[in-house]
């Protein structure tokens, strides 16, 4: 932050400006994208009651699983009454990015008690990642961080769960054929393209989507796992043998 | 499945959230990873949003789309072209859900 010329505040004080400012920051950046993720949440809560949850049930799950993919995996698996460990592994293999991302949170909070960085890390979603990295690319700790961090994660926080919990409300009055969820998948299709840097990033993540349609039929949902990995070699051989310095450019 | 069934399986997944989303935070310490590994991961995030993304837009009931008068195609084209005109995300979705309602609710698609 630059210091502007006759500014006689205290320290203290621009400490608790520059906290205020960074949260309102946060908070500014994830409205516009969190309207996909709010239609998103609207069909999870509808396909929460629709697959046979309680509403209680719906409503703790809203609350406490707070994953959108996973959650919309798991369901018809609960309502065919698969086994337990089954639709754990496959909420597992769709929160698989979230350990990747969790690498990158540690050199942020990694400074932090583990209580705390997990209670962060528990809130961070795809949105405030992507957001959160373009903000503070350079990945050491900083003020800043943690009011930015809470004011994007509040906002989308609010944004999943007030839908999510209108839709268990309205279950019976949502229309679900026109297909509203896809918003969800268009925010996430916004995010990936604002990831995208340099050449191999783009030719990685295709062969990453063609290998997850490609194994598609794998149990559990291990075809995520099969392009995270497909994914990463490509783009590591082709780091070595056709750079394209997206990394010098970042 | 019955109620206690249902609970201890969204308990379960609490974890699994809780888990996944700190995973390198668990540990006190951090794991050394090796440097071309790290190289290697900065693929990882679009590797898995694109195998999220892909089979949502490309099947149906496990099956390629079969025809190119699909809802979902229409919309990811004219989300993407407003993408790369505007670098909204925002927009992405708008554009992309109200060409999707309009191929489904107008057209009939």
């Amino acid at each position: 932050m630059p210091q502007r010329a006759g500014e006689h505040a205290s320290s203290g004080d621009r400490t608790v400006l520059d906290t205020r400012e960074e949260f309102r920051q946060g908070l500014k950046e994830i409205v516009g994208p969190s309207f996909g993720i709010s239609a998103w949440a609207l069909v999870t809560g509808v396909a929460m009651i629709k697959s046979g949850l309680s509403v209680p049930l719906a409503v703790l799950m809203s609350l406490i699983v707070y994953a959108g993919s996973a959650q919309l995996a798991a369901l018809p698996l609960i309502a065919a009454g698969a086994p337990l460990w089954v639709i754990w592994a496959t909420a597992f293999c769709m929160n698989l990015r979230f350990v990747i991302f969790s690498a990158h949170w540690r050199k942020y909070f990694g400074h932090l008690p583990r209580a705390q960085r997990l209670a962060l890390t528990f809130f961070a979603a795809d949105l405030n990642y992507v957001l959160f990295l373009k903000r503070y690319p350079e990945p050491t700790p900083a003020p800043g961080q943690i009011p930015y961090f809470l004011g994007s994660v509040a906002w989308s926080w609010l944004s999943w769960e007030i839908p999510s919990l209108l839709g268990i409300a309205l279950a019976d009055r949502v229309p679900t054929d026109w297909g509203l969820g896809f918003a969800g998948v268009l925010a996430l299709l916004g995010l990936a393209y604002s990831a995208l840097v340099g050449r191999n990033s783009w030719i990685a993540s295709g062969v990453a989507a063609a290998a997850a349609v490609a194994a598609f039929h794998l149990p559990l949902k291990l075809n995520v796992v099969v392009a995270i990995a497909v994914g990463v070699t490509v783009g590591m051989v082709l780091d070595r043998h056709w750079p394209d310095n997206a990394e010098a450019r970042r | 499945m019955s109620s206690t069934q249902a609970l201890v399986c969204i308990l379960g997944m609490a974890v699994i959230t809780v888990i996944t989303r700190g995973f390198f935070l668990l540990s006190e310490r951090e794991w050394p990873l090796p440097a071309w590994l790290t190289r290697g991961l900065r693929y990882a995030p679009l590797a898995a949003l694109a195998a999220i993304i892909a089979p949502e837009v490309l099947l149906t009931d496990g099956a390629l789309v079969d025809s190119w008068l699909d809802p979902r195609l229409l919309a990811v084209a004219a989300g993407t072209a407003y993408f790369w005109w505007q670098r909204g995300i925002l927009g992405t979705i708008v554009i992309g859900t109200a060409v999707m309602l309009a191929a489904k609710l107008g057209l009939g698609w």
